[in-house]
């Protein structure tokens, strides 16, 4: 059998030869995700307009990836350390796929970079975008807390996202409609994660059920947000190409009510966090903790506009 | 000079990066091997959205077919239908026991929403090396994607479960 892989290090040495033009520093080196896909816009859908709907639903992925990837070498225990990474993989994988459709729906979303950079479409968006032009919800922003906040903010993160994946599956878009069904696998995963954990921390000590009741009081003030219908978002959902939120508010509340009542938990009674200066995190007005979060996501790319491996 | 046979007997003896017991074939991961005139085009699918060894597999691929005299050979990615563990072969699965890994049972199907499991997952395992029953779920979530981790009561052995999806 010829078997490419009789040392680790043999595709170090072989591969820039090969295929030099896919050795960009930032990305995982396969030029386009969506090699061979056909991404004709169906007849009736704007392409701005689903362009723009990529975005935001690649940017939730996008920013929320970031943000659990950072408990890498930090979780509790090795097991959910490698939990928690592989979420924030798929998250990522899912990020990737929508903004490549969304550079391929709305060229014009992408920033330009330098001639000669090497930097795909997608990471162009994912990289050189500033803070305003995120259209991801407020609510993957905040930092990840302890054990408890992550739970808790994973299980509903993931029980909205399986909500609208489920949906978006059959959205008129071959493209959106595939990445869709792939990600209902995944995240069905992630929520039964996080529902478990959230189960074991209600029952666990007194003091896990305390930090899981101070982290709903700080992880409920942005879940009104999830379901607030935008613009872009109800005109996709028109077209049969996109999903209204709004649409998923029942499931959501019907799932995670399943969870809190073996759990013995009830929501928090705390106001929602309202818009800034007459936007939310779909207009790109975001929390203070997205600056930060950016830098660190962007700073390396930045700082090598050019930068190949 | 190529035939179709041959470029797609090629392609299905490249290996998994992660996996390299199997081959993408086993793995059901190749979809398709297309020749027209000179130029070959190989269809593979990603196992999860966020399988970093895409690339890896695309430039196996390339290298082998182009080592066997297929100068243009052009790989694409297909997204629908989402890759299924149920579409691992029968000798893939003997490869991944034979490896130590445990392979999977059928996938679950969907039919209207996703139901919620607050309990573990029950699958019936076999430990790979000793072949008794009762395996104990460590985590979900193993060293790739589409691995758990289970440890056997037995021979006290870890080891990897494929994940139904
Ligand atoms: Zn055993």
């Amino acid at each position: 059998m010829t078997d490419g892989h009789d040392s680790a290090y043999d595709g170090l040495l072989e591969h820039h030869t090969v295929t030099d033009d896919s050795q960009w520093a930032f990305g995982t080196d396969f030029e386009d995700p969506l090699a061979g896909v056909d991404t004709t816009i169906p007849d009736g859908v704007d392409a701005r307009t689903l362009g723009a709907y990529c975005l935001m639903l690649g940017d939730d992925a996008l920013v929320y990836s970031h943000r659990l990837s950072q408990w890498t070498s930090n979780a509790p225990d090795l097991e959910e350390d490698i939990a928690l990474a592989n979420i924030a993989l798929d998250l990522l994988g899912q990020a990737r796929l929508l903004l490549a459709r969304a550079a391929a729906a709305d060229p014009d979303l992408v920033p330009v970079l330098p001639v000669g950079s090497p930097v795909p479409p997608e990471d162009a968006l994912a990289f050189f975008r500033d803070e305003s032009a995120f259209r991801n919800v407020r609510f993957v922003e905040p930092g990840n807390g302890d054990f408890a906040v992550t739970v808790a903010r994973l299980l509903v993160f993931s029980t909205h996202r399986l909500a609208l994946l489920q949906r978006l599956a059959t959205s008129s878009d071959s493209v959106l409609s595939a990445i869709a069904a792939k990600g209902v696998k995944e995240v069905t995963y992630h929520r039964d994660y996080a529902a478990r954990w959230f189960l074991t921390l209600a029952h666990g000590t007194e003091e896990s059920r305390r930090r899981l009741l101070a982290a709903m009081v700080l992880v409920w003030p942005l879940y009104d947000e999830l379901f607030r219908t935008h613009p872009v978002e109800r005109t996709v959902a028109e077209q049969g190409v996109g999903v209204d939120p709004a649409t998923t508010a029942d499931e959501v509340h019907v799932v995670l009510e399943q969870v809190f009542s073996v759990s013995g938990i009830d929501r928090p009674d705390v106001p929602p966090t309202g818009p800034v200066s007459g936007g939310t995190g779909r207009d790109g007005r975001h929390t203070e903790d997205m600056g930060r979060l950016l830098a660190e996501l962007q700073v390396v790319a930045r700082a090598h506009p050019r930068g190949l491996w | 000079m190529v035939s179709p046979t041959d470029a797609r007997a090629v392609a299905s003896r490249v290996t998994d990066p992660e996996m390299p017991m199997l081959t993408l074939e086993d793995l059901g991961v190749l979809r398709d091997v297309e020749v027209e005139g000179d130029v070959v085009t190989v269809t593979i699918t990603p196992t999860y959205s966020g399988c970093p060894a895409m690339a890896t597999m695309r430039d196996d691929l390339v290298h082998t077919l182009r080592d066997h005299g297929y100068a243009d050979v052009r790989v694409r990615v297909s997204l629908q239908p989402a890759w299924s563990s149920d579409w691992i072969t029968e000798r893939g699965r003997r490869a991944l026991v034979d490896h130590g890994v445990s392979a999977p049972g059928a996938a679950p199907g969907h039919v209207g929403p996703v139901a919620l499991t607050l309990t573990p997952t029950r699958r019936t395992v076999h430990c790979p090396r000793c072949g008794s029953g009762g395996a104990e779920l460590t985590s979900e979530f193993g060293p790739t994607a589409c691995t758990a981790i289970y440890r056997c009561p037995a021979c006290l052995e870890p080891f990897e479960h494929v994940k139904e999806i």
